[in-house]
């Protein structure tokens, strides 16, 4: 039997209503999926975890899948059109304005529900930025099938996930200090230089 | 000359129903029709390696049925698959628990060279960096045919190994190494990346 899908918008309302002053953002995907995600406030997420699992109607007892998302510092270009004076008339100049978007780790957990045979509900966490305000709220506590992925997500993109129970490396060993998932990532050359510049060379 | 002289003279002898040989042919053949690799599997070309040693490829045929489940029984080692650099450590530190003599296949695209994760973080370029290989199969993953092929290469590499002479296999040389240098983990990667004592790679002349 297929899984019922299930409506972020009535979701995120849901959870407006069962936890007062919480944070959600409505993240639309645009693609034929339409799976559409909410983005949670650090403060309220463990709460707003247990409400998703708890409540009658949602049941989401099953945590399927945790990832991490590394967004890099990304710049925007638009053009927008403003009045200057020009030879001493005033008129209309196109401009372009960039701004820059400071990049984030993201993780994103797949919710389904086993009981109600509904889901996926997709939930994410956002840190602050990608060098030194890297923390989120772990949902270990939730749902137990998270501990190692989210121990996963730490290893490869370096999320901190506050309230996890043994945040340790998973794949890479303890003395690594890398992320390798995360974008900027370069990996250590092995003295590979010399065969791949000569393949280069022939190539031209 | 000498050589073909002293083959002559064996075969006609044989005719005669006597056969000769050398200590150093008995103890070769000896050698060659008992090797005892390690039960060590990597990943998929593990799979093919259990499969050259069941009944459809029988290696059985070649004396090496016997896969040892301790280093310190073991003759053989098959790098039968990708080596992670996690992973790396403990293949140099079960090579160097082997006793002398003892023999290395590499099988496989990732054992010789990374194969398709090459260019990834976490495996390691070919384990030739770190133990001295003396066979090497590519394929993604070899055949059993291959295998076993690389298992006749070696056992003719063990039949002609001499006992005495300058050209005598490391093993009957006290003063070569019978342990390499088991890898540590450093913070970007395995440290050091190669053990330059075993790994020598065909320079490039541009």
């Amino acid at each position: 039997m297929k899984a019922q899908t299930i409506n972020a918008e009535q979701v995120k309302a849901a959870i407006e209503a069962a936890v007062p002053g919480c944070r959600v953002e409505l993240l639309h995907n645009g693609s034929p999926s339409a799976q559409h995600s909410l983005v949670l406030d650090h403060e309220h997420a463990v709460e707003i975890a247990h409400f998703l699992r708890d409540d009658a109607e949602l049941r989401l007892d099953f945590c399927s899948n945790v990832t991490g998302v590394d967004w890099l510092d990304t710049e925007i270009s638009e053009k927008v059109k403003t009045k200057k004076l020009v030879d001493g008339v005033e008129t209309e100049v196109e401009e372009v304005k960039k701004t820059t978007v400071p990049g984030r780790l993201e993780a994103v957990y797949h919710l389904f529900s086993m009981e109600m045979k509904h889901g996926p509900v997709i939930v994410r966490l956002r840190t602050g930025n990608r060098t030194d305000d890297v923390r989120v709220p772990s949902l270990t506590p939730v749902w137990r099938s998270a501990e190692f992925q989210e121990r996963e997500v730490f290893d490869l993109y370096g999320v901190v996930f506050e309230g996890h129970p043994d945040l340790r490396r998973i794949l890479m060993w303890d003395e690594f200090t890398d992320h390798p998932m995360r974008k900027d990532y370069v990996a250590p050359a092995d003295d590979d230089e010399p065969l791949h510049a000569a393949a280069g060379e022939r190539a031209r | 000359m000498e050589q073909t002289e002293t083959e002559a003279l064996k075969a006609e002898l044989r005719k005669h129903g006597i056969l000769t040989t050398t200590f150093e042919e008995l103890y070769n053949w000896g050698r060659k029709n008992s090797v005892w690799p390690l039960t060590f599997g990597l990943a998929c070309c593990a799979i093919e390696m259990i499969a050259t040693t069941m009944a459809r490829y029988d290696l059985a045929r070649f004396g090496a049925e016997v896969f040892r489940a301790s280093p310190r029984q073991a003759d053989l080692i098959i790098v039968s698959g990708t080596v992670t650099k996690k992973m790396a450590p403990q293949v140099v530190r079960l090579y160097n628990q082997m006793p002398e003599p003892k023999y290395v296949i590499a099988m496989g695209a990732c054992a010789i060279s990374g194969g398709p994760f090459r260019d990834g973080y976490n495996v390691l370029k070919g384990i030739d960096r770190y133990i001295p290989v003396d066979v090497h199969i590519p394929g993604c993953p070899p055949r059993p045919e291959a295998l076993i092929d690389a298992f006749m290469m070696l056992q003719k590499k063990i039949s002609e190994q001499q006992l005495t002479g300058e050209s005598r296999p490391r093993h009957l040389h006290s003063e070569l190494p019978s342990e390499f240098k088991v890898p540590d983990y450093g913070e970007h990667g395995l440290e050091p990346t190669e053990n330059a004592e075993v790994w020598n790679p065909l320079k490039v002349i541009q």
